[in-house]
């Protein structure tokens, strides 16, 4: 069994709820509460989930950008979260990180040659001459050309600043790229665009990727391997095609009809669930699903369904499978 | 010439020199950006700059009274400050075009050596009071911890304190010690920048918390970037369009200040002149009411100088403002 | 079905320090009584903005309606004064919009800022419009209204908060809901109930509803009649059915094309390559012809006008000008 590239083990993340003059902690928001997944070389893995199921908060833990609070984190075996600032530093180039926001990742007062290359200078990979054919190379990759190099973001459009922040996490060569709702702030054309520039990288750089998104048809076309996140607990993980063909979590089922389909009277089976997400800070008993659920049981308030295997490396967390 | 060094830092020296059009996202009725063609923020910038005409103007009288100041003397055949007592309290006339003081020395000539004390301390002030002041807010906003506590600690103390009642302390000290006047002009300007450091390096602290939660330093943090790189490639050029417009801003209060202190007799001592302690000279009601060209040409020097300054810094505020930058 | 409102060379300019920028140019096409119509598009479409000239948010300087008439229930909105406007917004015309955060006052109480419309327009008391308007919290698919009613918006989800903004919307039965992309904000499961809703109190009202989106499933959900806008023009607009299944103008295909759809996997999407023009430099040609894969020379020189190829199908494009292509 091949050594995997990234090993997240019971990963939790809980940001502290404080109140008064002296800031007591009154409760957690439980961001990540318990999640596992584990990346092989080459793999493309989507984690989906909507608002408050704590899918960037993984993101930005794998990466150190914050703090776990339990769990473990493995990059080709090394623990992430016990590596000395230094040591850090240097394993950075090789897990990059893609940000949702094409207007805020970029520093408007940086030009973007110099932001694409200086992380090479930094970490001493390559010399002062040898930066500006590296960055030149990154560029073209990711379809944009030389003359862009010396201008400042805010001579390009959102989609054009995507490939530039891309092009800034490419040319350090990274093994992983963790890519937090990339094309979501994009127009529909544009997005094609950039999700085609993934793709493509992925097949040309062998890269692995922990895409991030809200959008199911995105993740569909990207991935191999899909986790479905609520509230922080990963409800269900199978092979795309298990996925799509054989949603087994009531909340994959609900999330799946709801996506609109630009076929215009379709009919169609639509889950619409009752109330709203729950907040984070004060999550249902049990199943975190529960209060929404169309098929709730009196054990799915009571007790926390275990995440096991179906089936053909399809795991659920659900009561009812 | 701080300022105008400030200025080309910010603004780069290489201009792009693109013919290419850029393209631009048009999200509904937000302004569109930059067109083909030379599309350098500097350029950008100074457009808006002169389209305020407000600002501009302002510009234009600081221009002059440094030009006066500095320049002007040359021109005068007074400038050797000779006593005579034939010329005493003489009003304008011909061969004095703002009339004589008390030891029958030129006004006028005396008004632009004295600008040339006055706008000296306000600019050497500032650029002490930025130095320290974002020096240390820099420290304090990035590194946090027990840094920021004693930093902020200091300055809220400095702050709390009203400066002008300080300022008379150290001023009336500075008698007590038998300063030499030569020397009080140095210790004036360390005074003011001392009770002016807090108020920078708080704002500067401020806009580093800010600046260090966007995105771009998430990016930096990623990509594995040096401290260094951070603070100088990143954070210091988003910082330096608020210094500036702070920078200005300050040179009028420094100016103030230091013809408050030197009108009391507590800044630069006569001899040497400075505007605030030619407005003592008419210090009493005959002065006052009949020899009007005693006071009102030093009055309003530094009037029209402080005024000019800061119309010209919230000139360059509006310009520089990030928000506007959208 | 009649019209309820017929907008007829709409043009809304804005005057930016680096020149004219042509929002909405020469825009025309009608809402039928209890009909949902929607405009899709890109950013920078002119989508938004042509909701705000109907309901006259545009304000000087920088902005300004410069042409066009607007024709609801036989009056001309441009026209009118600021009174009689005043009257119609809130009363016959609704309007929500993308972020209910910040679309609602946050030191005032829901139940106040649902009174209100109750009161200014229906005449109301309190009393009867508070009445009102816990029903209306109930018909918008909201548990303990009355306690909602006291609470204040920031205590609410953003699903809840658009409900509200929905709640105020239709709490004077408004012939026509301009709703400017009202679920973009929201998650998607959350987005399901919002559009159903929509669906549902235009079934009973019979109300019509113009619907701004850049979603084109949720077009094909809620649309009778599909506009698509590119670059401040209409390029193309139909019966939703035909529109989807036969797509004219080579951006409405292109759009379709490139959406990726749950279950219809492609190996690599279809993209169209380049962007939408800079609008300042915009020249007399078809806008799309530079992303265009049929662009002819006419396409660069002369623009193409909204011309009606079948029963209620208009494109604008050379292509089907017959004249043009048979050159």
């Amino acid at each position: 069994m091949p050594e995997a590239l990234l090993e997240v083990n019971h990963l939790k993340k809980y940001f502290p709820v404080t109140k008064g003059l002296l800031n007591r902690t009154v409760g957690h928001v439980k961001a990540v509460d318990d999640i596992s997944i584990t990346l092989q070389p080459g793999e493309t893995f989507g984690l989906v989930g909507e608002s408050g199921s704590g899918k960037s908060t993984v993101g930005r833990t794998i990466l150190r950008l914050t703090d776990k609070t339990a769990g473990e984190i493995k990059f080709k075996g090394i623990d992430i979260h016990s590596l000395s600032p230094a040591e850090l530093r240097n394993i950075r180039p090789q897990m990059q990180l893609i940000f949702q926001d094409p207007y805020s990742s970029l520093n408007p007062r940086v030009r973007i040659g110099d932001a694409i290359g200086e992380a090479l200078l930094d970490h001493g990979l390559c010399s002062k001459s040898e930066v500006r054919d590296r960055v030149l190379e990154a560029l073209e990759a990711c379809g944009l050309s030389s003359y862009h190099i010396d201008r400042f973001p805010h001579e390009f459009s959102g989609g054009q600043r995507q490939r530039i922040g891309i092009a800034r996490a490419l040319v350090l060569n990274p093994e992983l790229i963790i890519a937090d709702e990339p094309v979501s702030a994009l127009d529909v054309s544009i997005q094609a665009q950039i999700i085609n520039l993934f793709s493509k990288l992925q097949q040309s750089r062998g890269l692995t990727y922990l895409f991030i998104s809200h959008d199911l048809s995105v993740v569909e076309h990207l991935c191999s391997r899909i986790g479905v996140m609520y509230l922080g607990s990963m409800m269900e993980t199978a092979s795309r095609d298990e996925l799509f063909k054989n949603p087994l979590h009531p909340y994959t089922k609900a999330l799946l009809s709801a996506v609109p389909i630009p076929i215009p009277k379709l009919k169609r089976e639509r889950i619409v669930l009752k109330g709203d997400i729950p907040s984070p800070v004060n999550p249902p008993s049990g199943c975190k699903f529960h209060t929404r659920c169309p098929y709730a049981q009196e054990v799915c308030r009571s007790e926390i369904p275990e995440f096991r295997d179906a089936g053909n490396n399809h795991f659920v967390a659900c009561h009812l499978v | 010439m701080f300022c105008t060094g400030l200025l080309i830092l910010e603004f780069g020296y290489r201009e792009e020199e693109a013919d290419v059009a850029v393209q631009s996202n048009v999200a509904g009725i937000s302004k569109p950006q930059t067109t083909k063609g030379k599309s350098s923020l500097f350029r950008q910038s100074l457009r808006r700059l002169l389209k305020n005409k407000l600002a501009v103007s302002g510009f234009v009288v600081v221009i002059f009274m440094f030009a006066l100041c500095f320049i002007g003397p040359l021109f005068s055949p007074y400038t050797d400050n000779k006593i005579n007592m034939a010329l005493m309290n003489k009003a304008p006339d011909m061969k004095h075009w703002l009339g004589t003081d008390a030891l029958g020395r030129d006004i006028l000539t005396r008004v632009m050596q004295a600008g040339r004390i006055s706008l000296t301390v306000g600019l050497a002030s500032m650029v002490l009071s930025v130095f320290i002041g974002a020096l240390l807010g820099a420290i304090a906003g990035y590194y946090r911890g027990i840094a920021d506590q004693i930093i902020m600690r200091i300055a809220d103390l400095l702050l709390t304190v009203p400066s002008l009642p300080l300022l008379f302390i150290f001023g009336a000290l500075l008698s007590e010690w038998k300063i030499p006047t030569d020397y009080r002009m140095y210790i004036v300007m360390l005074m003011l920048s001392i009770v002016s450091w807090p108020g920078m390096a708080r704002m500067v602290r401020g806009q580093m918390l800010s600046l260090r939660e966007r995105e771009f330093m998430q990016a930096a943090v990623v990509l594995g970037l040096r401290d260094r790189r951070k603070l100088f490639n990143h954070l210091l050029p988003n910082i330096i369009p608020l210094l500036i417009v702070m920078a200005t801003l300050n040179i009028g209060g420094a100016i103030l200040s230091e013809s408050v202190l030197s009108f009391f007799g507590l800044g630069v001592m006569p001899p040497t002149p400075t505007w605030g302690n030619m407005i003592d000279a008419a210090n009493n009601m005959i002065d006052f009411k009949d020899r009007p060209w005693l006071w009102i040409p030093p009055g309003l020097s530094i009037f029209a100088t402080v005024i000019a300054i800061n119309i010209f810094g919230d000139g360059l505020r509006d310009v520089l403002d990030p928000k506007q930058k959208r | 079905m009649s019209d309820l409102m017929n907008i007829d060379g709409l043009s809304t300019y804005f005057f930016t320090e680096e020149g004219k920028v042509k929002a909405v140019d020469d825009v025309s096409f009608r809402v039928r009584e209890g009909e949902t119509v929607c405009i899709v598009g890109e950013s920078g479409c002119g989508k938004s903005v042509t909701a705000m000239s109907i309901m006259g948010l545009v304000e000087e300087p920088g902005g300004k309606v410069t042409h066009g008439k607007i024709d609801f229930q036989g009056e001309d909105l441009l026209q009118m004064d600021k009174n009689t406007l005043r009257a119609i917004r809130g009363n016959e015309i609704a309007m929500i919009f993308q972020e209910p955060m910040s679309s609602l006052n946050p030191v005032i109480k829901i139940g106040e800022q649902i009174m209100e419309p109750l009161i200014v327009h229906l005449k109301m008391n309190k009393k009867q419009a508070r009445i009102r308007a816990i029903e209306l919290i109930k018909q918008v698919g909201i548990s303990r209204p009355e306690q909602i009613a006291d609470s204040y918006p920031h205590e609410l989800s953003g699903g809840m908060l658009q409900r509200i903004m929905i709640a105020i919307a239709i709490a004077c039965s408004p012939k026509l809901l301009i709703a400017d992309e009202p679920t973009t904000a929201l998650d998607v499961t959350i987005q399901a109930q919002i559009l159903d809703m929509l669906r549902e109190i235009k079934d009973n009202s019979g109300m019509s509803i113009l619907l701004i989106t850049h979603d084109l499933g949720v077009v094909a959900e809620m649309a009778d009649y599909v506009i698509v806008m590119y670059s401040g023009k209409i390029v193309e607009e139909g019966e939703v059915v035909e529109l989807f299944n036969n797509p004219k103008h080579p951006y409405t295909k292109g759009l379709l094309k490139s959406k990726p759809v749950i279950n219809q996997r492609q190996d690599e999407l279809y993209s169209i390559p380049g962007q939408v023009p800079n609008p300042l430099e915009l020249v007399p040609s078809c806008y799309f012809h530079d992303r265009c894969e049929h662009c002819m020379p006419v396409c660069v020189s002369q623009q193409p006008q909204l011309k009606e190829v079948a029963s209620r199908q208009k494109v604008a494009c050379w292509l089907y000008e017959e004249a043009v292509v048979h050159a």
